[in-house]
Order: C-alpha cells, then sequence, then structure tokens
C-alpha cells in the first residue's frame, strides 16, 4: 500500500447561524445526505454520496459561523497513536486533546489539536462505513456507477479546505515534517522570493487537500470544496445554485493554481463552499508549482486574470 | 417598495421592499455604496450604522457584530429589514485579531476599499 500516514480529510465542521435553512441548503441544493443528528449538541452529521465513510461534513448551530475543526483519516490506530506524539513533540501546535470514540457519532476516538495559524484539526482512525448504496447485489456487490435519488448538485465528496491564518510557515512545516504532506503549489512574494504567502498541500494524489493562505489572522476559514466529475457538472451546479437564489461568489471558471474549474457560493450563514472538477494527478515527486503574487489574477482565476475583491477579504 | 434607504457616506438612495433586505435592495438598484460579500450574514463586509429609522435584523455572525456594536445600532445589511426610511453609514469589516506575523509590508487584499471610498475604521 503506496498511500499510508493521514489519508484524507475525513470531515469538516462548520458553525452555522441557523439549522433549518442551512440544511435546505446543504440537503436540497448542495446535495450532501443526513446520516445523524445531535439533539443536544445541535449538531447534524451529513455525507457525500460516494464517501463510504458514515459522515463528512457537521453543521453546528452556534452565534459565530466560520469553522469548528477539520479531521483527517489516517490509516490506522497504531498510526494515529504515532502522529499524535509526533505532533506534541515538533512543539508547533497547542491545545492537545483526545476526543473519546462515539462523541462523533460511528467514530473512534480522535486526537484534536491546534496549529499555528489557530485553526483546530482532528486525526482519527476509526469511522464505520456505511457505503455509497450503488452496490445491488449487497453493498460494493456489482455496483452501479450511482445511486437513485440524489438531490440537488450532489458532489461526489468532500474534498478540502482552504484556511487564512498568521503563521503560515509553522503550518507549512507541520503538514510537511510532521504529517507527511507534499507541496504540491506555492505562491511567493515577487519582492522576497523566500516569502510563502499561500501553500497548497497533499497527502495524497489530489493537487490539494488543505491549503492555507497567510493573512494576519488566526483560525479563519475560506471555503470547503466538494468533487464533481467534470466540468459540465460544474455548470450544472451553477444553474442549480442560480435557480435557488443561492449566493454566488465567483464562477463558473477556472483556476490557474491546481487548474481545477470551479464555481463559489455561500451557505446561509456566509460560509463559502465550492464545488469544482478536474486538476491534475499529484505523485510525491512532483515539482512544486510556484505563483507569484504579481500573477495572482490567473493563478486564481485564470479566465478574468484578475482576483475578485471579495475572495481575499470575504471569510467567516 | 415602501421604504428609502439613504447611504450617508456617498448619499446614494434607494427604494427597499418590506421583505427585502437592505443589501439586497442595494445591488436591485445597481448601487454600490456597501461592499457585498456574502449576502447571508457570516462575514461583516456590508457592515453598517443604522443613523435614523426603524428596522428588524435576522441572526448575524457575533464574530464580526458583537452584541454591544448591535445595541449601538451597527447591523449587517443583508440581515436587515427597514421598517420606515433609513440611513445606513457604511462601516465595512475590520478584524479585530489582526496582527502582522512578521516585519513585512505584504498585505493580501486584507483590508476593504471601493471605488468611491474608504470604509471608517471606527469599529
Amino acid at each position: 500500500m503506496a498511500l499510508t500516514g493521514v489519508l484524507r480529510p475525513g470531515h469538516v465542521a462548520i458553525r452555522v447561524l441557523e439549522m433549518e435553512p442551512a440544511l435546505k441548503h446543504y440537503i436540497d441544493v448542495l446535495g450532501l445526505i443526513e446520516v445523524a443528528r445531535d439533539k443536544k449538541k445541535k449538531r447534524v452529521f451529513l455525507k457525500a454520496w460516494d464517501e463510504h465513510d458514515h459522515h463528512s461534513v457537521v453543521l453546528r448551530e452556534a452565534d459565530e459561523a466560520g469553522m469548528d475543526y477539520m479531521g483527517w483519516k489516517v490509516d490506522s490506530p497504531a498510526t494515529l497513536k504515532k502522529l499524535a506524539g509526533d505532533i506534541e513533540k515538533s512543539g508547533l501546535c497547542t491545545d492537545f486533546e483526545w476526543v473519546p470514540a462515539g462523541e462523533h457519532p460511528k467514530t473512534g476516538e480522535r486526537f484534536r489539536f491546534t496549529i499555528p495559524t489557530g485553526h483546530v484539526m482532528e486525526l482519527y482512525a476509526e469511522k464505520e462505513y456505511v457505503g455509497n448504496n450503488c452496490g445491488t447485489d449487497g453493498p460494493n456487490i456489482n455496483p452501479d456507477p450511482w445511486p437513485d435519488d440524489l438531490k440537488g448538485v450532489a458532489p461526489s465528496r468532500f474534498d478540502h479546505c482552504l484556511l487564512y491564518g498568521d503563521d503560515l510557515d509553522g503550518t507549512v512545516k507541520l503538514f510537511r515534517e510532521v504529517l507527511g504532506f507534499s507541496l504540491a503549489e506555492q505562491i511567493m512574494t515577487a519582492a522576497d522570493k523566500n516569502f510563502m504567502i499561500g501553500a497548497f498541500l497533499t497527502c495524497s494524489n489530489k493537487a490539494h487537500d488543505v491549503a492555507f493562505i497567510r493573512q494576519p489572522v488566526k483560525g479563519k476559514f475560506h471555503h470547503a470544496s466538494f468533487e464533481l466529475g467534470s466540468w459540465e457538472k460544474v455548470l450544472r451546479a451553477a444553474d442549480i445554485l442560480s435557480r435557488t437564489k443561492t449566493s454566488i461568489d465567483i464562477g463558473p471558471t477556472r483556476h490557474g493554481i491546481t487548474r481545477g474549474e470551479t464555481v463559489y457560493f455561500f451557505d446561509p450563514s456566509g460560509n463559502r463552499n465550492e464545488v469544482f472538477a478536474g486538476g491534475y494527478i499529484h505523485y510525491p515527486d512532483k515539482p512544486a508549482i510556484t505563483w507569484y503574487d504579481e500573477t495572482l489574477g490567473p493563478a486564481i482565476f485564470y479566465h478574468d486574470r484578475q482576483v475578485n475583491e471579495a475572495f481575499l477579504s470575504v471569510f467567516t | 417598495m415602501p421604504y428609502q434607504v439613504t447611504i450617508v457616506n456617498t448619499g446614494e438612495t434607494f427604494r427597499c421592499g418590506d421583505e427585502v433586505n437592505v443589501l439586497a435592495a442595494m445591488e436591485q438598484a445597481c448601487c454600490h455604496g456597501i461592499p457585498v460579500g456574502c449576502r447571508n450574514g457570516g462575514c461583516g463586509a456590508c457592515k453598517v450604522r443604522i443613523t435614523f429609522g426603524n428596522f428588524n435584523t435576522r441572526k448575524m455572525n457575533r464574530a464580526v457584530v458583537s452584541a454591544t456594536e448591535e445595541a449601538d445600532g451597527c447591523v449587517l445589511a443583508c440581515k436587515t429589514y427597514p421598517r420606515s426610511d433609513i440611513g445606513v453609514h457604511v462601516l465595512g469589516r475590520v478584524w479585530q485579531t489582526a496582527k502582522p506575523p512578521r516585519s513585512t509590508s505584504f498585505s493580501f487584499g486584507f483590508t476593504w476599499t471601493t471605488p468611491t471610498f474608504q470604509p471608517d475604521k471606527e469599529t
């Protein structure tokens, strides 16, 4: 097995101001599937249709919008223990906590820590499989390509987050040197070619599993992204967003960075979502791609060739 | 469109219906005085102070409008529904946590600017 250690972004926990409109957005418009509710903590657990794990999105009703934490699935309980130790020893993180099994439904214990950019991250090794409902003769037996009864945009999976924070150097060091990620792409300042302002990091074959942009804030959330199979589905997603009068940020368009085709929009609490298609296959020996801030326009929006103000400065 | 909204910074005026929030009415009227962000009460881009008039609000992100500010008439235009003619003074968003990581002049589109005016730094 070549892909080891940290396997993928397994969940993102998002704070919403009001649960009812949030569910209408995430279920009816985005097309995620509700799998569990936790009335006591005002949480709802959702998944995308092609994810086998129990849940990938956690919505929590709160007074502030933004992200509570992002969780990463690792390959085994032994890796979980080892990485937890490595993280503590690294001196880069704070606020360590073991969250007991069952605090998320159908999920094993999670190791929680705060990274240098102020974001709370978790590692876990176990989450019950519920499957993708495609099997015709039982789970994963003779499957159809997609299940019936999908709603809305219906992305296949939660894919990545883009996060804003101040100590980018510390966070990049943690992900690369402690968690084993590789740097797929980076944005540097032209004035000081060693000063990084954006990092696109991957633990897999994807162009990114998480990205960070340097901003003088702690723990801010730019967007959570969900994967679609084709450019045509991105266009269809934008049609659905417009038909449902969802607040669209920008797109459909293409990113220079990662080459993804994209549309950005906002949930009813102002948290940004993305659905995207395309990109490329990353291998750990692929040289990192570098962009300079003077070409930030096409790097971010390849056709407009300029960054809209809101894309950089609007986040929760 | 029963109510008139006046953006006191720019002098722009537009009409706003009963069930329409101030920011949506501004966009429909092709006015630009209030910065547009998420349109959904989260990002704080459209923060304004009500200078006169009656209004209702819906739930706003506490991270961008504190209870004290709200009591003082600070609201998000996207979550504000006029109940009379109203005046709004545009504040825009200023994050409280801003602290550059090290000595660098780099600023990555962080502060709000609009073609018409600089937002106040009063919050």
